[in-house]
């Protein structure tokens, strides 16, 4: 049920996230959802593509540190509050979020979000007990 | 491993009595000789009212004037010559990076008392006429290359005589020729083993034995990580272009300081504030005389360099005085907020944390009137992490690490893995901008 994220060290320094970007763009990879966390004098750039394994490759070519997470699709109901009632359920059975960031893409009426717990198989459980869609990460990657 | 090999027991065993008269009848020699031969040397002990007939016994040694590296540098070519040039077999120079290098020259003896010192250096890393001696020192006006290359030869080695650079030759040499020695800088070293990873070499198979690494400042920590890296024992040696180039001392097996080769080469200790010699076994600049050096003889030169002398019989049998490895330069001390740093401090700290690459640099800058020490390090697979939390709490480890090392807060800056420039020489490693007038 866990989705593969790909993370790579961005040093602050011009170009350098477009590099990245080219690099997976000669390798055809296509992102599907991105999310940057920026500090004073680095970034981590975060991704879910289509391709982990090639994915990682070329951008190892590219001399970029690179990591693979394991983290949570989720589809939420696309309506004010859809989000929340999500968290709410992590946060009553105590189990911190690292981060969260959303899809572009929609599947139906759901927006896709990817989710970060601190303990990533309870984070599922606890999610699937309160009968929250987890999506599969074949369709994710296929998204 | 090394064996318990000893090149010349007589001269590296000798018992230390009698090494002293033997060093006391070379030093009135080539006092005498300097004084007679080098103008430099008559103006400058005319100037301290001192006559070659006032060393009476070796500590007189102190009433001699000290020559540093700009009063060589103000000689310029020749002026320290004490033989006429039809005698001169060889020239080397310093690198000449800070204004006219230094120059040296050597006579046939010279050459004898080099290959002889070089010699006894590599026998102390086990070389033996069945080696293969691969020396990726630079040959040219750099000491490295020829030096180790008239050692080998005077062993009888078999020498590959590759030079620096050229790293992925250096690695198919090492397969192919089944190299057993190594020579290099041990900043050198670390750049091998990271392009033998990326072009699949296991240098677990190779037939390395032992390595000879110098021309630069290194540490304890560096040597584990280049020992685990290329799987040979790694010696240190220790010289210098205006005493006579590498060979001046060396590791034995022991890896427990150097042993300086006192029948050529006086050495004593001084604190580089007051100029006086500290007491035996305490910290200070080494200030070297050459007892036999016919072509530039050297008398009390200041060679910057950090150390500790400690005597006492070797367990390896060899009595000869031993230095402690280099820990600074008297002149590539950092002040930073008026807090005396070394580089090595840093480098030692550094390599004391697992997750760190062993290739970083210091910057200093003074942003706003005060020092700023920012050490920029490359960020690992080890060390990376998609939190920022876990990234920032490593940096910060590795900020309170070097604090405990060296006293004062610095800053580290994680940069991108291989963006930090590999040596092929000596490293430079300290990055002064601080531009002050």
């Amino acid at each position: 049920m866990q989705v593969k994220q790909v993370s790579i060290f961005l040093e602050n320094k011009k170009g350098r996230l477009l590099d990245a970007l080219k690099a997976l763009a000669r390798a055809k990879i296509n992102i599907r959802a991105l999310s940057i966390a920026d500090t004073a004098d680095y970034g981590i750039l975060r991704m879910i593509v289509s391709d982990v394994v090639r994915a990682k490759a070329a951008l190892e070519t590219a001399g970029f540190t690179v990591k693979e997470t394991e983290v949570i699709a989720i589809a939420v109901n696309d309506q004010p509050g859809g989000l929340a009632k999500i968290l709410e359920v992590l946060n009553n059975a105590g189990l911190n979020v690292e981060y969260v960031y959303a899809f572009a893409e929609k599947q139906e009426n759901d927006a896709i979000v990817v989710l970060r717990t601190e303990n990533i198989e309870l984070g599922i459980k606890t999610l699937t007990n309160a009968k929250v869609k987890i999506l599969e990460p074949k369709k994710v990657y296929a998204l | 491993m090394t064996d318990k090999l000893i090149w010349n027991p007589k001269a590296e065993c000798m018992l230390p009595k009698e090494r002293e008269l033997l060093q006391l009848e070379r030093l009135q020699y080539i006092v005498k000789y300097a004084y007679e031969k080098i103008p430099y040397y008559k103006r400058s002990f005319d100037a301290a009212k001192v006559k070659p007939s006032d060393i009476k016994e070796l500590k007189d040694i102190t009433k001699l004037p000290f020559t540093s590296k700009e009063d060589i540098r103000s000689a310029y070519p020749f002026g320290m010559f004490a033989v006429p040039h039809e005698e001169i077999l060889e020239i080397h120079t310093s690198s000449g990076t800070t204004g006219k290098p230094v120059v040296v020259g050597y006579t046939a003896s010279d050459i004898e008392l080099w290959s002889e010192v070089m010699a006894r250096a590599l026998s102390m890393a086990g070389t033996t006429k069945a080696d293969w001696v691969q020396n990726a020192y630079g040959y040219g006006l750099f000491t490295g290359g020829l030096g180790v290359h008239y050692g080998a030869r005077k062993i009888g080695a078999s020498i590959v005589p590759i030079s620096a650079g050229n790293t992925k030759r250096q690695l198919e040499l090492i397969k192919d020729f089944g190299t057993t020695i190594l020579t290099c800088t041990p900043s050198y070293t670390l750049y091998l083993a990271e392009v033998a990873g990326e072009e699949g070499i296991d240098l677990k198979k190779s037939k390395l034995k032992a390595g000879v690494f110098g021309a630069e400042m290194w540490t304890e920590k560096m040597r584990e990580e280049i020992e685990k890296r290329l799987h040979l024992c790694a010696l240190n040696i220790y010289g210098l272009t205006e005493i006579i180039g590498p060979g001046v001392a060396q590791e034995c097996g022991e890896k427990a300081g150097l042993h300086l080769q006192e029948d050529h080469f006086l050495p004593e200790v001084i604190s580089p504030e007051t100029l006086s010699p500290v007491n035996e076994g305490n910290k200070g600049e080494l200030v070297l005389t050459t007892l036999t050096r016919e072509g530039t003889p050297m008398i009390r030169f200041r060679t910057k360099d950090i150390t500790a002398l400690n005597r006492g019989t070797c367990k390896c049998g060899r009595t000869t005085v031993k230095m402690e490895r280099i820990t600074g330069r008297s002149d590539d001390m950092m002040k930073i907020r008026g807090v005396i740093v070394f580089p090595s401090q840093i480098e030692k700290a550094l390599l004391e944390i697992p997750e760190i690459e062993p290739h970083y640099k210091i910057i200093i800058t003074r942003p706003h009137q005060l020092d700023e020490l920012e050490v920029q390090v490359e960020a690992s697979k080890k060390m990376f992490s998609d939190e920022v939390r876990h990234v920032e709490e490593i940096k910060n480890n590795i900020e309170n690490h070097i604090e405990r090392a060296i006293g004062i807060r610095i800053k580290v800056t994680l940069v991108e893995p291989k963006s930090i420039q590999r040596s092929e020489g000596k490293a430079r490693r300290v990055f002064d901008m601080r531009n002050i007038k």
